[in-house]
């Protein structure tokens, strides 16, 4: 949090200075002058409840709940609905001025039992908001009170605190993750735990990179148990009768099950400590690989050697052959983009993955930037990119799009890479846009994005050549058919 | 399946089949899914479209990033209120209090942006950490010379209702600052309307042509200044039910302004918005213009909808909106197509609304008061509709069920006010009703 006298009119905010006329032999990534402002406008971020909701959609007939007031739900259903085109019923205490006084207790009960009622739900998430943080309800004692009161079968409830003047949409995604397994993960339960299941914990990518995995780990003839999976509930078939709770998600005997599996891979580095695979670790030693999300060839090459290691098996031709036929369309496409500029922007992992795929296919990220604060962005860009990068971008943590947009004038970048919400930047700048990640508001097909593996980097590769081709063709005075 | 809670039952009627009883603007039940937001968002979608104000929320991120260019509400100038302003309020802001931090914020932002004036938004906790955004308001007030007004919207003070009167709160300290001299005595404000797709500026196109002078957008393409002389207007004409009335009635209280209320939406109430304001100054020579615009505009339009009415006669649509006054309109507009609404309902309407929707539907219409996902697949499912108009939220919905869709909420990016948007309104039905993908979907 930035807090600055009044009126300090923050001085020596920018580098403005064009990088590529610019001498600086500063090699560390955190030197430049970061913006100091104290508004904050257009965000890079979204909050809390937001990762929390779509966490515990990933579960199998889970409905998520937010103990707080109306508005909140509504505004993230709105914005989840705008990337999915799905259906997200995210339920609320509803509070109003009477329950802000006297505490929200009441409510909180009275809306399980209604959704309980509705949904027949197995499981519903609960998630705190700013308000009934800061008046200090205290959810854990009302949901012993209610599951004390109320009779007959209930569904499970898991509770997350997230307040949204705490961290970024994925810290409430991690947490709510973190929340799920803590509860519910055990060892030996009925011996259903095994040792050919292995845990996966993707974190937020999208339901086209979970349905990957699948497909992936089944390939390495091993299972995997992914929570949370939004595979189908976040992308699911246009179906004859309206399900209450979209079918998919992480199957509820299956996370009781992660206590006894054979290990667990959970991809990202930023998270804090406490994370859904450390608590696995600790608590039943299920070894845990922290690893970055699996983008490009460098990263997802030590994502297939993990599984060939756990499973024993090689990688299978099938993604063998995935893996040499990108290699082969990077030689076809690198003179197109290598030097090429590049602006990278959205959640912590994300944005090292990017910046490490990028790096590998020759694009130069300039500015890296993220309305997180883990503290761990510059470092684990560092360590993503290695030796690969003449010159090493610009990271930022706690950014947002008004900064990312003064930054950029001076770097003239040739493209973007990152969600919706840069559009705005590059249609200034009139440069590419590469959309990926969340949210995309302003395309179709947001949930079918796929970034990880041999074959996320294949589609994007393509998209980054193609962009740099497209530019380039439509910049011509002659427009050539053949590029 | 049971379509509701008991507790939501009294909030349903069905046109005929009962004695009309419902009951409304009561806050959203607990854990069933409301389609509504909160006072917060009440006031931000009346204020948003006012272009060269600042708009600072005040509170943790999310109010601010989730109402991010999210309207489209355009402006013919500046485009101020397309960016999002938060004091993104952090765990020692909530502890120590944020009054520091959106003093500096304030002041940080109108030397960047240079607006007319600011309007900051209470966010819920700010109600509960008792920030004095009163005290701070008069400070940046008197140190940078612009208005700053605090709008009381804690999203927890009640329902979106309540964030409407806000909102008109808010513009009413403005109104009544700025010099009225040089207005026409045949004069109007425009409230209500908020340039989706440049729908306003139609509107003023027409009222141009018959003589009439606008001097406030309130607030589609607005502007600080012709608010501060907006009390100078000899009429104030009302669109959006719910969420400007409250400021009609202030200027009436306090200035004398009279006001009617009028909609934009399909041929007959955009015909009679024309009529009613052209009666209002009982000229004949407006009433004369006005009958010809009209008639011109008909003459064009009636053969174009001609092709769509024969399409869509008999097909049946479901309508749920944000205020019951645009469903009258909507209502209307389905008939003109030949088609039946089955189910009409919405967020915020009042009883007296509702009344008149009970009046004018078709016996066993569905008439419902702040429902839910699952009351609205029932209702979908039971009615076999053909076309849902709704927003974002009632979209997937739609879908699932293998329903077309029409999106009539502040997101769109269509006009369908005025003559032409009956024709858009028209093409929008057609092009969901008539694709040939939902042989898929069956």
């Amino acid at each position: 949090m930035s807090q600055g006298k009044p009126h300090q009119k923050t001085p020596q905010t920018v580098n403005r200075t064009p990088l590529t006329v610019n001498p600086c032999l500063d090699m560390t990534m955190t030197k430049n002058p970061k913006p100091n402002y104290i508004s904050t406008t257009n965000a890079c971020k979204l909050c809390t409840p937001l990762g929390a909701s779509l966490a515990f959609k990933g579960i199998e007939g889970a409905v998520p709940y937010l103990h707080g007031s109306q508005g909140c739900a509504t505004y993230m259903r709105r914005y989840i609905i705008s990337h999915f085109d799905e259906p997200i019923d995210i339920a609320s205490s509803s509070l109003s001025e009477k329950h802000a006084v006297y505490g929200g207790g009441p409510n909180l009960k009275l809306g399980l039992l209604n959704v309980t009622k509705k949904y027949q739900p197995q499981l519903i998430g609960i998630a705190t908001t700013c308000l009934t943080e800061t008046i200090g309800d205290d959810v854990k004692l009302f949901l012993n009170e209610y599951d004390r009161d109320v009779e007959g079968d209930k569904p499970l409830m898991i509770q997350v605190s997230t307040p949204s003047y705490n961290g970024t949409h994925m810290e409430g995604f991690h947490n709510a993750v973190a929340s799920v397994v803590e509860t519910l993960a055990t060892k030996d339960d009925g011996g259903s735990g095994s040792a050919d299941t292995i845990n996966i914990l993707p974190g937020f990518v999208s339901p086209a990179d979970i349905r990957y995995l699948k497909e992936v780990v089944a390939d390495f003839g091993i299972k995997a148990t992914i929570l949370p999976d939004i595979s189908e509930t976040m992308d699911g078939v246009a179906a004859k009768t309206y399900d209450k709770i979209q079918p998919g998600g992480t199957p509820l005997a299956a996370i009781k099950a992660m206590g006894g599996n054979l290990a667990t891979l959970e991809f990202g580095h930023t998270m804090a400590e406490g994370s859904g695979g450390m608590i696995l670790q600790q608590r039943f030693t299920v070894a845990c690989s922290q690893m970055a999300l699996p983008m490009g060839i460098t990263a997802s090459d030590q994502f297939f050697a993990e599984l060939s290691r756990l499973s024993g098996r090689p990688t299978p031709s099938k993604h063998a052959l995935e893996r040499g036929r990108l290699v082969d369309s990077y030689v076809d496409g690198h003179k197109y983009i290598y030097g090429k500029k590049a602006i990278v922007y959205g959640e912590e992992d994300l944005v090292v993955g990017l910046t490490a795929f990028l790096a590998e296919i020759g694009v130069m990220p300039v500015l890296c930037a993220s309305g997180g604060r883990s503290g761990k962005l510059a470092g684990r860009i560092a360590q993503a990119t290695g030796d690969l990068l003449p010159k090493p971008p610009q990271v930022f943590e706690g950014m947002d799009f008004f900064e990312i947009s003064e930054m950029a004038e001076g770097l003239e970048p040739d493209l973007l890479v990152g969600h919706s919400k840069g559009y705005p930047l590059a249609r200034k700048l009139e440069i590419p846009m590469i959309r990926v990640g969340f949210p995309i508001h302003d395309r179709m097909g947001g949930q079918r994005i796929q970034h990880i593996g041999y074959r996320g980097a294949q589609g994007l590769f393509d998209l980054v050549v193609n962009a740099m081709i497209a530019k380039k063709q439509s910049d011509s005075a002659v427009g050539y058919s053949y590029m | 399946m049971e379509a509701a809670l008991d507790e939501r039952q009294n909030q349903i009627h069905r046109t005929g089949e009962q004695p009309f009883n419902i009951v409304c603007d009561k806050d959203s039940l607990a854990g069933a899914v409301s389609q509504r937001a909160c006072v917060f968002c009440g006031s931000r979608v009346v204020l948003y479209p006012i272009a060269d104000a600042l708009h600072l929320v005040h509170g943790p991120i999310g109010c601010a990033v989730y109402t991010w260019d999210i309207r489209g509400a355009l402006s013919s100038g500046p485009e101020l209120h397309r960016l999002s302003f938060s004091t993104d309020l952090q765990e020692l802001d909530v502890i120590f209090g944020g009054e520091k931090k959106l003093y500096a914020a304030l002041i940080e932002l109108i030397e960047r942006h240079s607006p007319k004036a600011a309007f900051v938004y209470s966010t819920c906790i700010v109600g509960i950490i008792g920030d004095d955004l009163e005290a701070v308001a008069k400070k940046v007030e008197a140190e940078t010379g612009i208005p700053v007004i605090p709008v009381k919207s804690e999203g927890f003070m009640g329902n979106k209702r309540a964030g409407y009167t806000a909102a008109c709160n808010a513009m009413a300290r403005l109104v009544g600052t700025g010099d009225t001299s040089a207005i026409s005595p045949h004069s109007i404000n425009i409230l209500g309307d908020f340039n989706l797709a440049g729908e306003i500026w139609m509107v003023r196109e027409y009222f141009h042509k018959i003589g009439v002078e606008v001097v406030a957008n309130i607030t589609g393409d607005g502007r600080v200044a012709d608010l501060q002389r907006a009390h100078g207007a000899a009429l104030n004409v009302v669109q959006c039910s719910g969420s400007t009335m409250d400021l009609a009635r202030i200027m009436e209280d306090e200035y004398g302004v009279p006001s009617i209320r009028v909609s934009y939406f399909g041929v007959e109430d955009m015909a009679q918005a024309l009529y009613d304001v052209a009666g209002h100054f009982n000229d004949a020579e407006l009433l004369r213009r006005t009958r010809e615009l009209v008639k011109e505009e008909l003459e064009v339009l009636l053969p174009k909808l001609e092709f769509y009415k024969e399409a869509l006669t008999g097909k049946k649509a479901a309508i749920y909106v944000g205020g019951s006054f645009k469903a009258f309109s909507l209502v209307k507009a389905f008939r003109l197509l030949g088609m039946d609404v089955t189910m009409v309902g919405s967020q915020t309407g009042t009883e007296a609304e509702y009344r008149e929707l009970a009046e004018i539907t078709d016996p066993g219409t569905i008439i419902v008061d702040d429902t839910n996902p699952l009351e609205l697949t029932s209702f979908l499912e039971e009615k076999e509709v053909d076309i849902f108009v709704g927003g974002v939220k009632e979209r997937p919905i739609a879908y699932k069920l293998g329903v077309g869709f029409c999106d009539h909420n502040h997101e769109r990016k269509e006009a369908l006010a005025g003559f032409v948007g009956m024709l858009n309104f028209a093409e929008e039905v057609y092009s969901s009703v008539m694709s040939p993908i939902w042989r898929f979907t069956k």
